[in-house]
């Protein structure tokens, strides 16, 4: 079932709480420099997913592959650092921080001069700051919001914040993005913009994992999307596929067997 | 209250002075407080390790009479050297060996209220057993100079000395906090740490930081402390740092800009009120404020700002 060319592989993940079994025997491919989505109802087992790859959860069984190396068993910082960046669906900001250093933050992982340099304003350490800076007022162009740079990030609109958590995630350089719920509380407009800015993203070579209630935004940005359903994957095809999928419709629908 | 109005400028000048020192210790239990929300109550022997070091730098340099000019200049430099290495040092290796292994292990804030506590009682009996009970006087290196007069009070160098020192370091850090890569990564750490490890940043290194550099705040208090009184004891660090704690409540735990002016807030009450009360009274008025504070305003002076309120 797995791509050949899949850039994060979950090869028949389980993972169970106590009696209860969140994912059973899933198996998924995200393709490099893809959209890749992730859909299902309510429960069925979508957070759990980016809690494996970032580290937070341990499989039960099966494994967790990342360009070609394991990844299930490695702690959050390490995943972090093979390349892998995530949004919440809660918005997890460091809200007393301006915009633009919250991407800064993310970006700073990648810079190295010492306590002295930085005490004593070392002309390195000074250059690393403006790098910094100018990456991160770039990350904040990529996502149009230069124009709160300055601004508290508890101070933004919600959208921004969304899109500030977003630039902060890419600071990092990650080799994949996990969106998770992005478009949650957005209008229209925003959603529209939101699909641009995914696409823009994956453009700019980074493949993203979206996790998604929305299904407008998931069918039009999507390469290839996944659906769970009571921790059962139950289709991984293009958009067009899963859309006129049986048990898909089934399983948003709700037929009897399965209505709770 | 005709005390009050005789001392004002006497009082005012040695309330300043006093809380330039509880300021400068007082960062260091608002930094770590700050990033991991622990009370370092073993940072009073930090700042005694810090007293010792700069005490050994004059021994070691033979100093036995008031030095003046370069001289006082370079004396004055090592000997604060010493007291930052000393402090920072022993901060670090607290954090090592009481703190880290608890926070590793998931180990409830209580257990590591109570490694403080421990490493505070073994860090004095070290150097008790060692260097004996008594105060150990420091050989006079400055002369206590009248610079000038405002009012009765008399501004002397030593003084003076005190309080732009805390002003110099405590601007140092603010900037080193709010303005470079590492103090970004403190900041982010305080206010979500599961965020920040997922944004890169290294938590242990970090927390190292926080020790290091408030270790190192607690040092160059120890050095003017020392050139100050002249003075110092196994538990020197006791009723100084339970005063800087006091400070740091007062100013806003967790606030950098807060903790200096609690201090300074502090010594000027303490002393204001001991020229009404009568200066025995200096403590019951110090620990009054804490009381109060907690009651009334426990988010202090000007609340928490380096981290966010945290359920």
């Amino acid at each position: 079932m797995t791509e050949s060319a899949a850039l994060l592989e979950l090869r028949t993940v389980t993972q169970q709480f106590g009696g209860v079994t969140a994912l059973s025997e899933v198996d998924l491919g995200v393709p490099e420099g893809a959209i890749f989505a992730l859909i299902g109802p309510n429960g069925a087992g979508k957070t759990t997913v980016f809690n494996l790859i970032t580290g937070v959860y341990r499989p039960t069984a099966g494994s967790l592959w990342f360009g070609g190396a394991k990844i299930s068993g490695k702690r959050p910082h390490e995943v972090a650092r093979v390349g892998i960046a995530r949004t919440f669906q809660n918005i997890r900001l460091f809200d007393n921080m301006s915009a633009l250093e919250n991407v800064m933050v993310g970006a700073d992982a990648r810079h190295d001069s010492s306590v002295v340099g930085a005490a004593l304003g070392l002309r390195r350490h000074r250059r690393e700051e403006r790098d910094g800076r100018e990456r991160g007022m770039q990350l904040l162009d990529l996502v149009g919001i230069t124009r709160v740079a300055e601004d508290t990030a508890k101070g933004l609109s919600y959208g921004d914040q969304r899109r500030l958590e977003i630039a902060r995630a890419l600071a990092t350089q990650p080799r994949l993005l996990l969106l998770d719920e992005p478009a949650a509380g957005m209008n229209p407009a925003e959603k529209e913009q939101l699909g641009v800015l995914i696409r823009k993203i994956r453009d700019i070579g980074v493949t993203v994992f979206l996790i998604e209630h929305d299904m407008g935004l998931v069918m039009q940005v999507s390469d290839r999307v996944a659906v769970l359903d009571f921790g059962q994957k139950i289709a991984d095809d293009t958009p067009s596929a899963v859309r006129t999928d049986p048990r898909v419709i089934e399983a948003y629908l709700g037929a009897p067997a399965d209505a709770t | 209250m005709h005390a009050f109005v005789t001392q004002f400028w006497p009082s005012t000048i040695d309330g300043l002075t006093i809380g330039s020192i509880y300021g400068l210790i007082a960062l260091g239990y608002t930094l770590v407080y700050g990033v991991l929300r622990l009370i370092n109550f073993a940072h009073s022997e930090v700042f005694m390790v810090g007293t010792f070091a700069s005490l050994f730098t004059l021994h070691g340099l033979g100093i036995t009479h008031a030095e003046t000019g370069f001289a006082l200049v370079g004396v004055l430099i090592l000997m604060g050297l010493a007291g930052m290495a000393g402090s920072g040092i022993t901060a670090v290796v607290l954090e090592r060996v009481a703190y880290r292994p608890l926070r590793k292990r998931g180990s409830s804030r209580l257990a590591a209220l109570i490694s403080a506590i421990g490493a505070s009682f073994f860090l004095q009996e070290v150097f008790a057993l060692r260097y004996g009970r008594d105060l150990l006087s420091f050989p006079p290196l400055m002369n206590k100079t009248v610079l000038f007069h405002i009012g009765s009070g008399q501004v002397r160098a030593d003084k003076v000395l005190v309080v732009v020192a805390a002003l110099v370091m405590a601007l140092a850090l603010d900037r080193f906090v709010n303005g470079s890569r590492l103090g970004r990564g403190v900041r982010a750490t305080a206010q979500d740490p599961d965020t920040a490890v997922l944004m890169g940043v290294n938590i242990d290194r970090i927390v190292m930081i926080t020790f290091l550099v408030g270790g190192m705040m607690a040092g160059v208090a120890a050095m003017l402390y020392g050139n100050y009184f002249e003075l110092t004891q196994y538990n020197v660090g006791f009723l100084l740092g339970i005063k800087a704690f006091t400070a740091a409540v007062l100013g806003g735990i967790g606030n950098i800009r807060g903790a200096l002016l609690g201090g300074l807030t502090l010594g000027l009450i303490e002393n204001y009120g001991g020229s009404v009360f009568g200066a025995q009274w200096k403590d019951v008025i110090a620990f009054t404020v804490l009381v109060l504070v907690l009651m009334v305003r426990p988010t202090g002076l000007l609340g928490e700002k380096l981290t966010r309120a945290r359920a």
